[in-house]
């Protein structure tokens, strides 16, 4: 909202240039987002914080100006006569839900002459960028802009013949048409002002088309009320209508002032429309709550902010803020006006005290309290170690926490798999952000796909984020996840080694990080999930705990993320891995006897896995075989069809002696008829 | 017999020194000290002389013996240095090749400058807290002082689950689980990083963003000990020559409130594009934690007192990496993440 300088000076007296306002207000905490220059005025563009919605009344901001500059304020005089009539007489007001409207005022102005307003009016309602209407409805317009009042005027021809208005929640599917012309079904405890049989307004937010001023009117009911916050605004969101009037009362409104603005807009009646001023102000105000008084001891002020200010200056700042007080056992009782409600405790004038005295001029000091340790838990230590892990290898990527539930049927999940159990946003951005991921997978996957769309390749990605698991009524389960994806080959080079990424690159990669973090012994399992290729990825283990899974993404899965070379992934839980992770490293002796190396290469079954021969190995190797590396894998015509040759390089040492040639022969003999006997292994 | 001692000496000498290669200067070796070489066989006609004379050849011919060995030996030195120059020559490669290009990664600049905070904050003695992403409306809002349907609600639109439980919009909630945790012991000094989430989406917000938030509670902390602080950060982060300015401005959750702004990063504050030729640009929240806020946690507001800060992490890295959209943070392009 703009706020013209010309109309400011209608109130209070300055000479500092529109900048200069701006940012005296801002830093006052009255935040002007910009000043817009026109010939004769400048307009301070106001961008309030939620406590300070009093300031948009022009008197009110020019209260901070008069605060700031310690001048004075001018509000304008009421100058009105009234006739002779009693206001009870043509109206009475009954309040049925006083919790919702704690104040309701009315007057009457009678015999009016409906025509524009005059010009210095319209330009005024114009630099705030109302549209003048008619002297009637400008005059509540303008007057809720000087005070922040909002105010409304009925015909009160139109009115009931009861010429009664009741305040009370509305029933359930009661309507009204309002006077932007739409019909308005209404929920109870929605708060609506009646001629005591139908709804003439919806309550802070908008009259009703069936009291509106027209140019036949010639009565007017002026109404000027305090309706609850919460209330005006949970009505004001249901309907979706946001108006002036809604967009004040949301923010507190000024429970005393309504008397001045609704006298204020009479008068102005009076002088614009020459109406006859019936006498009174009809006030329902059931239970009238007296001014709130806030202590403020001088040494909390300096005590809270760490300042020196002495008590004759804090007393200056809160007369210039023209707050009444009075001392009390060397504290100020400070009477808070009622335009300020965001005023409750003595904090708050503490940030009075503050923002005046300017927070430029606070020094900066460092706390003094003991000395404390700070620092990182071990889990938070091992998380940082794992990503500084994997950068490695990988790129870090985030992704948003919440995703498609398309996705779910992208990963070609079974119907009851528990991963489909999920967290759902009620109110989302879209459908495409719609519920709490269950995996990392997906949001990996759509990466590779977008980046493979926009002709990057040779991608390699990891991910550490929360997974989220629905658990009944309470919080659900946060798991922290870490994520990995390879596709495509390692950076090409002119020495020409290309290195496809793929479940043995991935693998080895997973396999470099749990050596770094101490996780040893390792079981693979031909896994059985419907993201990866049934024949090419494993379930991790570890000391009987499943790590996560491995593999290579399902042709199809790809397909649905618009993925077509191949692409491997993991997915392994991260407590799990602290866990079993073991930091401390025992050194082991470096052996001063010889190691004897010798090379195994046997031809099996096709079916048979490397790591059973491996086992067998080891098993009859015993203690003394150190170390054992596969270095050929073969298949064609040296071997019999169905069959593989495996060649193995194995190494014995001792810590105690050097090895004999027979000591190592009766070994690998073991070796050899063990393979035989358990997975019939013929020797090359 | 000496003269042609001395005359085969004169002809080594003058031979060694032509030889260029390992096979001549061997040659060479044979032909002068070997078992049939020419010394040795004139060393055989000693037996026929006598006394002075037969002493005298002998000393003459061992000298002779010694020096051809040593310049043998010297050359043989200078002749393996030669090689190995033309083998070092010959080994020469072209050092402008790009070196093997190693497949490394790096991490998001979101964690990078995450560290790089929690780093500055541990300095000073803070210690590092976490909660769930999905919060109760209580540690969301309530404890928070933002009662339902308060106006202050709609400084942050809330994505809900339901009723009760929603996705945290800002890292604040940490804050009264600590203090709950804690209560009453002092101090409580600690930061929390992490994702918080709002139902806005366009160029300058996203639906999911990093916060960093700060709180410190303990007898006699004071606002000017949260100006002292965050110029400290400020520095650490930004530079030493940076300059910050607070402006008074509203929190529920804190009294008096305050937004800390830095001279601009990339006009050093005489005013740009960026800083919208202001000089200053808004950086974090701040303010002394709200008495309510306090009790909520467990502690008297008579007795202690506290400040807290908040500040967006991905505001801070566009600043520092001059990064202009704040949307790809989590697009995950390969050309962007490259780049940190």
């Amino acid at each position: 909202m703009g706020v013209s300088i010309n109309w400011l000076k209608d109130y209070v007296n300055f000479t500092w240039t529109p900048e200069e306002v701006a940012h005296r207000l801002t830093m006052a905490g009255i935040a002007i987002d910009g000043v817009e220059k026109s010939a004769d005025d400048s307009l301070l563009e106001l961008d309030l914080t939620p406590n300070r919605g009093d300031c948009l009344g022009v008197i009110n901001l020019a209260r901070e100006i008069a605060a700031l500059n310690g001048t004075g304020i001018s509000i304008p005089k009421i100058e009105m006569q009234e006739n002779q009539e009693d206001i009870h007489d043509y109206i009475s007001v009954e309040i049925a839900d006083p919790d919702l409207c704690p104040r309701y005022t009315a007057r009457m102005i009678k015999n009016i002459t409906v025509k524009p307003s005059p010009e210095w009016m319209q330009n005024k309602l114009l630099s705030c960028g109302i549209n003048p209407i008619n002297n009637i409805v400008d005059v509540t317009n303008f007057v809720m802009m000087e005070t922040n009042q909002p105010l409304h005027a009925f015909d009160y021809d139109l009115l009931g013949e009861a010429k009664k208005i009741v305040v009370r929640r509305a029933q359930a599917g009661e309507k009204i048409t309002t006077l932007d012309d739409v019909e308005r079904e209404l929920e109870a405890d929605m708060l609506l002002i009646t001629d005591n049989g139908r709804p003439v307004a919806i309550a802070g937010t908008m009259g009703g088309q069936n009291t509106e001023i027209t140019d036949q009117t010639v009565n007017v009911l002026l109404e000027s009320a305090c309706f609850k916050n919460t209330s005006i605004r949970k009505t004001s969101k249901k309907l979706a209508l946001r108006s002036d009037s809604s967009i004040r009362f949301e923010k507190g409104s000024d429970i005393n002032g309504l008397i001045y603005a609704v006298n204020r807009a009479a008068a102005l009646m009076q002088e614009l429309g020459e109406g006859e001023v019936v006498a009174g102000i009809c006030d329902s105000y059931p239970d009238p709550k007296p001014l709130a008084q806030v202590v403020l001891r001088p040494e909390r002020v300096n005590y809270l902010l760490g300042t020196s200010i002495d008590a004759a200056q804090i007393t200056d700042y809160i007369e210039k803020l023209k707050f009444e007080w009075h001392e009390e056992e060397g504290n100020l009782l400070v009477t808070i006006p009622s335009y300020r409600p965001d005023i409750e405790m003595e904090v708050d004038l503490i940030e009075e005290v503050a923002r005046l005295h300017g927070y430029e001029q606070i020094p900066a000091t460092l706390p003094c309290g003991d000395t404390t340790q700070g620092g990182l838990t071990e889990y938070q230590k091992f998380k940082d170690r794992l990503k500084q892990l994997m950068t490695g290898t990988c790129y870090e990527i985030i992704n948003y926490s919440f995703i498609t539930p398309r996705y779910f049927d992208m990963l070609l999940l079974p119907g009851e798999s528990s991963l489909r159990d999920i967290v759902r946003v009620a109110n989302p951005l879209s459908e495409e952000q719609s519920v709490m991921r269950t995996l990392l997978l997906p949001g990996i996957l759509d990466t590779v796909g977008r980046n493979l769309a926009r002709k990057n390749s040779n991608l390699a990605f990891f991910e550490m984020g929360s997974v989220f698991y629905p658990q009944g009524e309470g919080l659900p389960i946060e798991v922290l996840k870490l994520g990995a994806v390879v596709a495509g080959k390692l950076e090409m080079n002119w020495l020409k080694q290309e290195i496809d990424m793929d479940f043995y690159y991935l693998k080895g990669v997973l396999e470099n990080l749990m050596r770094s973090l101490g996780i040893n012994q390792l079981t693979w399992m031909e896994a059985n999930d419907s993201c990866y290729h049934p024949g090419r990825s494993a379930v991790v283990m570890s000391s009987g705990k499943v790590l996560g899974v491995i593999g290579e993404i399902h042709p199809l899965v790809r397909q649905n993320f618009d993925i077509k070379p191949r692409a491997c992934a993991f997915e392994l839980d991260v407590d799990t891995l602290f866990e079993l992770s073991h930091q401390r490293v025992m050194m082991e002796q470096i052996t001063r006897y010889p190691a004897v190396e010798r090379d195994l290469a046997i031809v099996v079954d096709e079916q048979v896995k490397a790591f059973e021969a491996i086992e067998i190995i080891r098993e009859w190797g015993g203690d003394l075989l150190q170390n054992t590396v596969i270095f050929d894998i073969y298949s064609g015509e040296q071997v019999p069809a169905g069959c593989k040759s495996i060649a193995f390089r194995l190494t014995f040492q001792s810590n105690e002696r050097t090895l004999t040639e027979n000591e190592v022969n009766s070994r690998m003999d073991k070796i050899r008829d063990g393979l035989k006997a358990t997975i019939k292994a013929s020797l090359r | 017999m000496i003269d042609r001692l001395k005359q085969i000496k004169l002809l080594a000498i003058e031979k060694i020194g032509e030889v260029s290669d390992f096979d001549s200067l061997n040659e060479l070796k044979v032909k002068t000290l070997g078992r049939k070489g020419e010394i040795t066989m004139l060393l055989r006609g000693l037996k026929d002389l006598i006394g002075e004379e037969r002493a005298e050849a002998g000393k003459v011919a061992n000298d002779i013996k010694n020096t051809l060995e040593n310049l043998i030996d010297s050359k043989t030195a200078e002749l393996k240095t030669k090689e190995l120059d033309m083998k070092l020559r010959n080994e020469r490669i072209d050092i402008s090749l790009p070196g093997l290009p190693l497949q490394v990664g790096r991490k998001h600049p979101i964690s990078m400058v995450t560290e790089e905070i929690k780093d500055i904050f541990i300095g000073m003695g803070f210690s590092v807290a976490e909660g769930p992403e999905i919060e109760s409306d209580y540690y969301n809002f309530e404890a928070l002082n933002v009662p339902r349907d308060h106006p202050a609600r709609d400084m942050q639109d809330t994505f809900y689950i339901s009723e009760e439980m929603l996705l945290r919009t800002h890292t604040s909630p940490v804050q009264v689980r600590t203090m709950e945790k804690l209560a009453p012991q002092i101090p409580v000094k600690i930061i929390v990083p992490g994702k918080v989430y709002r139902k806005d989406d366009d160029a300058t917000h996203s639906p999911m963003f990093n916060q960093v938030e700060g709180l410190l509670i303990d007898e006699r902390i004071t606002f000017a000990n949260l100006k002292g602080t965050l110029m400290l950060f400020a520095q650490k982060i930004f530079g030493e020559e940076v300059r910050v300015r607070y402006r008074p401005s509203f929190f529920p959750f804190t009294e008096p409130s305050a937004e800390m702004d830095i001279s601009c990063v990339h006009c050093k504050g005489q005013g740009c594009r960026v800083c919208s030729h202001t000089g200053w640009l808004e950086i974090l929240g701040a303010g002394m934690v709200n008495p309510r806020v306090l009790q909520y946690g467990g502690y008297d507001p008579e007795k202690v007192t506290g400040f807290a800060f908040g500040m967006g992490i991905e505001r801070i890295a566009m600043l520092k990496y001059g990064i202009n959209d704040l949307r790809l943070f989590f697009d995950n392009d390969k050309r962007f993440l490259t780049q940190f």
